[in-house]
């Protein structure tokens, strides 16, 4: 069993939902990224999602593209991004990491060697936004080699037959895109949601996060009565950008919203 | 590599898929979208009334066909092979692009779509969307980056009295790439009630083999006036490629008639060895952007790197990927040229033969004027001219230290 599919089950035993963080790697500089990794696991996150910087992110929505432009000029490259996961492995072993980003990066470093090498970092899943199960075979099969869960996401216009052919490629958990859009979208639809998680888990036993237009606590609390999992990112990369030129304060204010979705999701009965 | 020997219709495959080139590499919210119009497009492609309608509009609202013209003058002074011009600068809004955005906005039609989207470079598939959607009466949004709008004002203009709003861009290199990447956000947030129409052989299936259908009239249409007007079919056909779709027009009618070679003219900017260009095929690698495998410019880390070329049109990091294919299988020749070269062929053209090109066309035509002297004059090079220079005016006198 993977650390990932773990997680989930111990968290399920304890009765409680999954919160995953994400932030860009080297956003705003990279010196911080490790101990932010820290910082978010000791306010209650149960899995990170880092985020690795591409110069054309096509999916994300204005404030996770500027993160990647923060981080770009510090020339943060996907080795580099290994080597954060690595540093971090050296002070927690239980936290699964998951790498999400796009294929250009991957497809450069060569799949076989980056597969080595992220196995060697300890990156436990890998989400690629811009890489359908239809493109992704050859992947697939490395990933499963390395042990490495492949995320893919379920989008609110993914046909039935579509969510099944996810489904069956998808290890650690199914990733529902709330909304239709962007990264960081502002309308977030909690009935048409549950009809769609409904689907989801009619075919498979993974569990199912959701992310994309998770705000605040409320609706954390909100998405984690649905889903097993909820994954917040341009709320905090929000306050990345907020206090970029003073990086020193930046661990305190994600301390600040992980433990306050963290309590407002425990809450949910 | 062996030159497949028939490859018209085989490309690409049902996923989209050039060889290694190609595909759908999207994330999964447009996955169906993408679905959606493949299919449609496929039943309309087959329908008699729809390409009844699109053959009309083609001959009384762009004014196809276009004419070939053979340049005598220029052809006499280089002193090697004719050069005969595809004149798609004479269709309406000055450039091969309308013939694209006429297809797709009355496929948009069919679909049921209200709203239309684009990207623009030059601004030439800008004004060629504008026009369709004010003709269609469809609202349209155009993105284009912050670079180019100051680059071509006058395009920016044309397309908002044509009833377009114009979007800047500034994120990224603030050029065609990140319009691009932004119009694929609209898309995805309102993919329900809008329509994409890209400009070029790129992006994800069945993008790049719906614009070359669409282009392909370009190719047909010189095979019939080359017989009529000078006997037989040209030895070497030249087009610029910048996401390749005024090229991919032309080749394609040609792919299995061995005997024509096929030239593929890239932007050399300041010269392939400053690094300040935007040729992919000729100094580029393998990657994945905009939804497709493609050559691309791109860093040591996989970071799509910012391009240069006099010319808006050219200044694309990617590029279509039937021409990756092309390239790969030995079928074209992909070549470049640098500004000052296509500003040289520019000015040519203009003097002696009374005919102002595009900086995009420019690039061809140097390539061209190049090819002809190593040709005999019974020999023929046919060349596309894609676009007329009004819009460049400005970019060139600037050149020239003139300021309009």
């Amino acid at each position: 069993m993977s650390l990932i599919s773990r997680k989930f089950a111990h968290l399920k035993a304890q009765g409680k939902k999954a919160l995953i963080p994400f932030i860009t790697a080297g956003d705003p500089i990279p010196e911080i990224t490790v101990d932010l990794m820290h910082d978010l696991v000791a306010a209650g996150a149960d899995l990170i999602e880092l985020g690795v910087p591409f110069s054309d992110p096509m999916a994300d929505g204005p404030v996770i593209q500027r993160a990647s432009e923060r981080a770009l000029e510090y020339h943060v490259s996907l080795r580099d991004v290994l080597d954060m996961v690595s540093q971090f492995r050296q002070l927690d072993i239980e936290t699964p990491v998951i790498l999400m980003g796009y294929l250009n990066p991957i497809e450069v470093m060569g799949y076989e060697h980056f597969a080595d090498r992220a196995a060697d970092a300890g990156v436990d899943g890998l989400l690629i936004v811009d890489i359908p199960p239809e493109e992704g075979e050859e992947l697939q099969r490395i990933f499963k080699a390395q042990s490495i869960d492949q995320i893919f996401l379920v989008a609110p216009t993914s046909t039935p037959d579509r969510i099944q052919r996810i489904c069956d490629v998808s290890g650690g958990f199914v990733y529902y895109v709330s909304v239709k859009g962007v990264t960081g979208a502002n309308h977030l639809d909690l009935s048409s949601m549950e009809h769609k998680l409904a689907e989801i888990r009619s075919r498979t036993d993974l569990p199912v996060g959701v992310g994309f237009g998770i705000k605040d606590a409320q609706t954390a609390a909100a998405v984690s009565r649905l889903a097993d999992a909820v994954v917040v990112g341009s709320a905090l990369v929000s306050r990345i950008e907020a206090l970029a030129d003073e990086p020193e304060k930046i661990g305190a204010s994600l301390r600040e919203v992980i433990s306050s979705m963290r309590q407002a999701m425990d809450k949910v009965d | 590599m062996a030159i497949t020997e028939n490859i018209i219709g085989t490309l690409p495959d049902e996923r989209g898929h050039f060889g290694p080139y190609g595909g759908l590499f999207v994330s999964e919210t447009l996955m169906e979208p993408l679905e959606e119009l493949r299919a449609a497009y496929n039943h309309y492609m087959a329908d008699e009334n729809f390409l009844k309608e699109l053959d009309e509009d083609l001959a009384n609202y762009v004014g196809r066909p276009s004419p070939i013209y053979h340049a005598r003058r220029w052809s006499e002074q280089l002193g090697g092979a004719q050069i005969y011009l595809k004149r798609e600068d004479l269709n309406h809004t000055g450039a091969h692009k309308v013939n694209n955005t006429v297809g797709q906005a009355l496929l948009a039609r069919h679909m049921g779509k209200r709203r239309i989207i684009a990207e623009t470079g030059a601004g030439q598939h800008g004004v060629a969307s504008a026009t369709v959607a004010a003709r269609l009466g469809l609202e349209c949004v155009v993105y284009m980056g912050a670079v180019d709008i100051i680059r071509q004002e006058a395009n920016v203009y044309r397309m908002r009295l044509l009833g377009a709003e114009v979007r800047a861009v500034e994120s990224g290199s603030k050029t065609l790439k990140d319009a691009l990447n932004e119009a694929m956000r609209d898309w995805v947030t309102n993919v329900d009630n809008t329509f994409y129409i890209i400009g070029t052989v790129a992006g994800p299936h069945p993008y790049p083999a719906m614009v070359r259908d669409f282009q392909s009239i370009i190719g047909r249409e010189a095979r019939t006036q080359m017989l009529h007007q000078a006997g037989r079919q040209p030895d070497a056909l030249v087009a610029c490629v910048g996401g390749g779709s005024n090229a991919i027009g032309l080749f394609y009618p040609y792919l299995d008639d061995q005997a024509v070679a096929i030239y593929g003219v890239e932007a050399a900017g300041n010269g392939l060895e400053t690094g300040q260009h935007a040729a992919p095929l000729c100094a580029g690698k393998p990657g994945v952007l905009h939804g497709n495998r493609t050559y691309l410019m791109e860093d040591a880390d996989g970071q799509i790197i910012e391009t240069h070329s006099i010319s808006a049109g050219l200044d694309y990091p990617g590029v279509g990927p039937e021409h990756a294919w092309l390239k790969d299988s030995g079928r074209a020749n992909y070549v470049a040229v640098t500004d000052d070269q296509a500003l040289a062929a520019f000015h040519d053209l203009t003097r002696i033969e009374g005919i102002i090109p595009a900086l995009e066309s420019s690039h061809a035509l140097a390539y061209a004027s190049q090819l002809a002297t190593t040709m005999r004059p019974d020999q023929i090079i046919l060349v596309n001219l894609s676009g007329r220079g009004d819009k460049d005016m400005h970019t060139v006198a600037a050149r020239e230290g003139i300021h309009l």
